[in-house]
């Protein structure tokens, strides 16, 4: 006999939002590493040299250091509401459809409000 | 192991379009999983189309015009008609349901029919349900007992009876388990929703006297642990039923009995 084909996965299934926002409660968290390597040399910087220092600063204060740190602080806000999540789950709680369906659009919207909020908050610290 | 593509034989052609019915003006159009093991051709997607002044409102009424009126090689497991039998479980618009209480109300444009995903295919919209089946037996589906049997029957006051609502309904149509990508990816170690919904159902029954040897069967990093309440399996349950929440409670019971 022919070995048997296997049916189609991923290619098929609907993108719904509690899935989605599974995947990204992955994403986020495997961009974290990347982060926290980034705040390591910021810190080792620091310790070494004020000419060293000044360049990794430099280098974070560019608009694309901006760029990648806006999204290490929205990956970091948005795990950190998706972990909340996955807590509140833990203890049963929350966990029919349409409130995880609810949650799920919540942890996103939350996040990107919380991104903005703090940028603001740090350019309004910073004095523009 | 995570593979997002599909294997090389597995991997999906256009099909044929079958004609439009004579003088029918309310057709609508389906695009349906053909796979035959008696030739040498992959998998296909055919195009029907169906009237639908002569046909049922839901989706297996309009299968089964199309088995009986366009093409009788149309392969699919049905029964009931009704939501009881669970055979007609398969991927409608992209999400798993059974085909007899999925209305094509519920769907804008074409409809969409693949089997259940990430399982191997019989044929058409039939897939192998060894592994699953093989699956539930190893939770031990069934009461089991160490005390001497009653004279009559073993007795379970009225709230332990209500604790298997929302259990007892699972038809065993794999909806929710072949919905799972985590399934997908740790299918043959992965015990997967229905079955854990299944393991619960017999861990919350008062009756029954194996629950530490149930959860000791559980313990284990694949066949509990690879749920990561991704929610796909309540999201697709065509009888309303949460086996995430079944899942999040066994976890609980494994955190209860060591404290």
């Amino acid at each position: 006999m022919r070995q048997r084909p296997l049916s189609p996965h991923l290619q098929v299934y609907r993108l719904i939002p509690t899935m989605v926002m599974s995947i990204v409660h992955r994403i986020t968290g495997a961009a974290l590493y990347v982060g926290t390597l980034l705040v390591a040399w910021w810190l080792i910087a620091a310790a070494t040299s004020e000419s060293y220092f000044e360049f990794v600063n430099g280098l974070y204060g560019s608009w694309f250091g901006r760029l990648v740190l806006f999204g290490y602080t929205w990956a970091l806000l948005h795990h950190m509401l998706g972990g909340l999540r996955h807590l509140v789950w833990d203890t049963g709680a929350a966990m029919d459809k349409h409130t995880a369906t609810k949650l799920a659009w919540a942890t996103i919207a939350g996040s990107i409000t919380l991104t903005v909020l703090v940028w603001i908050a740090g350019y309004m610290a910073r004095g523009g | 192991m995570v593979e997002l593509a599909l294997p090389k034989n597995s991997k999906i052609n256009e099909g044929k379009t079958w004609p439009k019915p004579d003088g029918a003006t309310n057709i609508r159009e389906f695009r349906i999983y053909r796979w035959s093991p008696d030739d040498d051709d992959n998998p296909r997607v055919d195009t029907y189309y169906v009237d639908m002044d002569d046909c049922g409102p839901m989706v297996l009424d309009a299968l089964l015009w199309i088995k009986n009126r366009v093409d009788p090689t149309l392969t699919l497991r049905r029964s009931c008609r009704e939501g009881i039998c669970g055979s007609c479980a398969m991927n409608i618009d992209g999400t798993n349901t059974l085909a007899c209480t999925k209305g094509m109300d519920e769907i804008d444009g074409g409809v969409k029919v693949y089997p259940l995903p990430h399982m191997p295919v019989v044929k058409d919209l039939v897939p192998d349900l060894t592994v699953p089946y093989a699956q539930l037996s190893s939770i031990e589906p069934w009461l089991k007992t160490v005390s001497p049997e009653p004279a009559k029957e073993w007795r379970q006051s009225h709230d332990d009876r209500t604790k298997l609502d929302g259990l007892y309904e699972c038809i065993l149509c794999f909806c929710c388990q072949t919905s799972c990508p985590s399934y997908w990816w740790n299918g043959d170690r992965y015990l997967g929703p229905a079955v854990l919904l299944q393991a619960y159902r017999w861990l919350i029954d008062s009756r029954d006297e194996a629950t530490g040897e149930r959860l000791d069967n559980l313990e284990d990093p694949f066949r509990l642990y690879r749920c990561h309440t991704i929610m796909n399996c309540t999201q697709a349950c065509p009888k309303g039923l949460n086996p995430a929440k079944a899942i999040a409670e066994i976890k609980k019971m494994m955190v209860e009995r060591r404290v």
